[in-house]
């Protein structure tokens, strides 16, 4: 059962990463098939395991006091493009051009 | 001489009673670095720091104050790791030119106790692959591609040519770490271990590669894959090292909420004599497909060994252990599509210079960013976490992760206390081998034997035990219960002494220290 590209083409606007050619498209076939060897197994009853931790200690939450901070310059020193304090990013609310209109290997399927 | 000895028992002595200064052992190791490396074995190598931190231990140990005994030891530490002031890639363009802006709790564990920070070591993108093959950096070269024992069972055909392209991998990801231990370039270096990623190169390379139990070492600061199975990995030469440097490591962090809250004593370890109250488990389905008869039969021989010493050994049963490679395979892309979701080039990273929307630049700099194995891992995992498909993968999968943790759980229920299997199918395969397949089916190759022991979070380590008819090492495997490192290692402790692996005859390293191979061992295993 091959992947639609109304998938394919949702997984790139979700993963805001491109397949880029038949060989992604190909590998992510390949990996899906690999994976449905799972229903191989007979989990009736079981509970997912979310941490191999469960049994031990829960997740904390810790008190909500101020321990550290005050590292804007050093925060910022990693970033392109800043301004003062801020990070500049270009504009948002633009959603990723349709399929027909973006350059994606995806057009030609 | 010293140097080529245990940490604990022979280095530090050294340091204390000055037969050896801090800035010696450095500069010893930073120019063995340097003619090592056509190994690729680091990414960055800090210099200047390593000198300035190599000097304030000297001036330690000469007032009669040092840390500890990693003050003034030259360590690694894998690429994946933060260390504010130095470059952090993951082996990445997505990092190229990232300087962390803060120590991960390791490596501020490590310099709090005087250690003197080499560089950061290569591997493959963001620690995805089992070669040490798929960053941006070059493949890591295995430095027993390159020692007497390899090359005289490799005659080349016809020189120079094939002894270039005869070279084999470290395994991976932690390759870099691996390699630099195993050429002598450091002391002890971290790794990481998802899925195998510090026993796999351990094996290859010859060296003692612990994963501790999940939880028992700080993730703070390391780049994380899969933040249910991460831990940062320890590769040492011997056994002892390891539990010197698992000391100086584990313990509660407030900065990473899954670490142990019961305290942690550091130990030494016994010199075990007697193990006839040990039982060792032989589990079954470890006769993996595509495991090499060669270390199907090392693994037998181990297995008697611990017989004829008087221990109990047992055949036991990990009935879902096919399944964990599929399994770690939903769980690990789903994770890393979370993980990697951070790098979109605001704050950090690569930028691209898409300026359209904040979406398409997002997009540009992910495409420009990653290599192919990160996005067909990202693709994937969003797949298995579309809404359709969650109950049906994501979920099956941690309801399978149960089981196979369960497995384990029934096993040392049962009396036993440890597992001995091997680490990996076969000893290092030769690069231009290695690259026909490609990543994901390496992977799942690969780390078959490895993987299990991540997915239910158990302590397990790669002991060096032989080398094979190529003349490259073969390690084999514990298993040990959760938190029990103590028992794990000294069974390892034991094993090691038993089998006597081989130093390295590696031709640069004779160059710089002749003295070193004088306590070389003469018998061995195979």
């Amino acid at each position: 059962q091959k992947v639609s590209v109304e998938v394919l083409e949702h997984l790139e606007h979700l993963a805001l990463v491109d397949f880029r050619d038949a060989e992604g498209v190909e590998r992510l076939q390949k990996a899906i098939q690999f994976a449905d060897q799972l229903h191989e197994v007979n989990t009736d009853g079981v509970e997912p395991m979310d941490s191999v931790l469960e049994d031990r200690w829960c997740l904390y939450l810790r008190e909500d006091d101020v321990t550290e901070g005050n590292c804007t310059k050093e925060l910022l020193e990693n970033a392109r493009e800043k301004v003062e304090e801020y990070f500049v990013a270009p504009p948002g609310n633009i959603p990723l051009p349709k399929l027909e209109e973006r350059e994606t290997f995806l057009q030609g399927s | 001489a010293a140097l080529n000895g245990g940490l604990r028992s022979q280095v530090s002595a050294a340091l204390k009673e000055g037969r050896v200064a801090p800035t010696e052992l450095c500069q010893r190791c930073l120019a063995l670095i340097k003619s090592t490396k056509f190994l690729n074995a680091y990414i960055t190598v800090a210099e200047e720091t390593a000198l300035k931190q190599a000097e304030e231990s000297e001036e330690r140990y000469k007032r009669g104050q040092p840390l500890g005994i990693l003050d003034g030891i030259p360590i690694a530490v894998k690429d994946n790791f933060n260390t504010a002031g130095i470059e952090t890639t993951c082996a990445s363009n997505m990092l190229k030119g990232y300087i962390s802006p803060y120590n991960a709790t390791v490596v501020q564990k490590l310099l709090d106790q005087g250690a003197v920070l080499l560089g950061k070591t290569n591997l493959d993108e963001f620690a995805m692959g089992s070669g040490s093959t798929d960053g941006v950096f070059g493949p890591v070269r295995n430095p027993w591609s390159y020692s007497k024992q390899y090359k005289e069972k490799n005659v080349p055909k016809s020189y120079p040519e094939d002894e270039e392209s005869n070279w084999v991998i470290t395994g991976g990801s932690s390759g870099g770490s691996a390699a630099a231990v195993s050429s002598f370039t450091c002391f002890a270096a971290l790794g990481s271990d998802t899925g195998g990623s510090t026993r796999n190169p351990a094996a290859h390379c010859g060296v003692v590669g612990l994963k501790p139990t999940y939880g028992l070492i700080s993730r703070h600061g390391l780049i994380p894959l899969v933040n249910s199975m991460d831990v940062p990995g320890i590769l040492t030469r011997c056994v002892d090292d390891a539990a010197v440097l698992l000391g100086s490591l584990a313990g509660h962090d407030p900065k990473d909420s899954t670490t142990t809250q019961d305290g942690f004593e550091p130990f030494e370890l016994p010199d075990l004599t007697d193990v006839s109250k040990l039982s060792i488990g032989i589990p079954k389905e470890y006769h993996a497909p595509g495991l090499s008869s060669e270390i199907l039969a090392l693994w037998s021989k181990a297995a008697d060994l611990f017989k004829n010493a008087g221990a109990k050994v047992v055949e036991v049963s990990l009935p879902h252990t096919p399944y964990s490679i599929v399994c770690y395979h939903v769980l690990c892309t789903a994770e890393v599509a979370s993980n990697m979701a951070r790098f979109d080039g605001l704050e950090y990273g690569h930028r691209s210079d898409m300026k359209d929307s904040t979406e398409s630049m997002y997009a540009a700099t992910r495409r420009e960013g990653f290599n192919d194995v990160v996005r067909g891992r990202i693709l994937s995992g969003n797949y298995f976490l579309l809404k359709q498909n969650y109950e049906k993968y994501f979920v099956k999968a941690q309801k399978v992760r149960r089981l196979i943790a369960n497995d384990f759980v029934k096993v040392f229920r049962s009396g036993v206390d440890i597992l001995l299997t091997p680490t990996t199918l076969s000893d290092a395969a030769p690069y231009t081998e290695f690259i026909q397949e490609d990543n994901r089916t390496r992977s799942a190759q690969d780390d078959i034997l490895t993987q299990a022991a991540n997915m239910a979070g158990l302590p397990a380590i790669n002991v060096p035990t032989a080398l094979s008819e190529r003349g490259l090492p073969v390690g084999l495997q514990f298993i040990g219960r959760s938190f029990q490192e103590k028992q794990l290692l000294t069974v390892a402790k034991w094993f090691e002494k038993q089998v006597q692996f081989p130093v390295i005859q590696l031709e640069e390293v004779e160059r710089h220290d002749s003295d070193v191979f004088q306590h070389q061992k003469s018998a061995s295993f195979s």
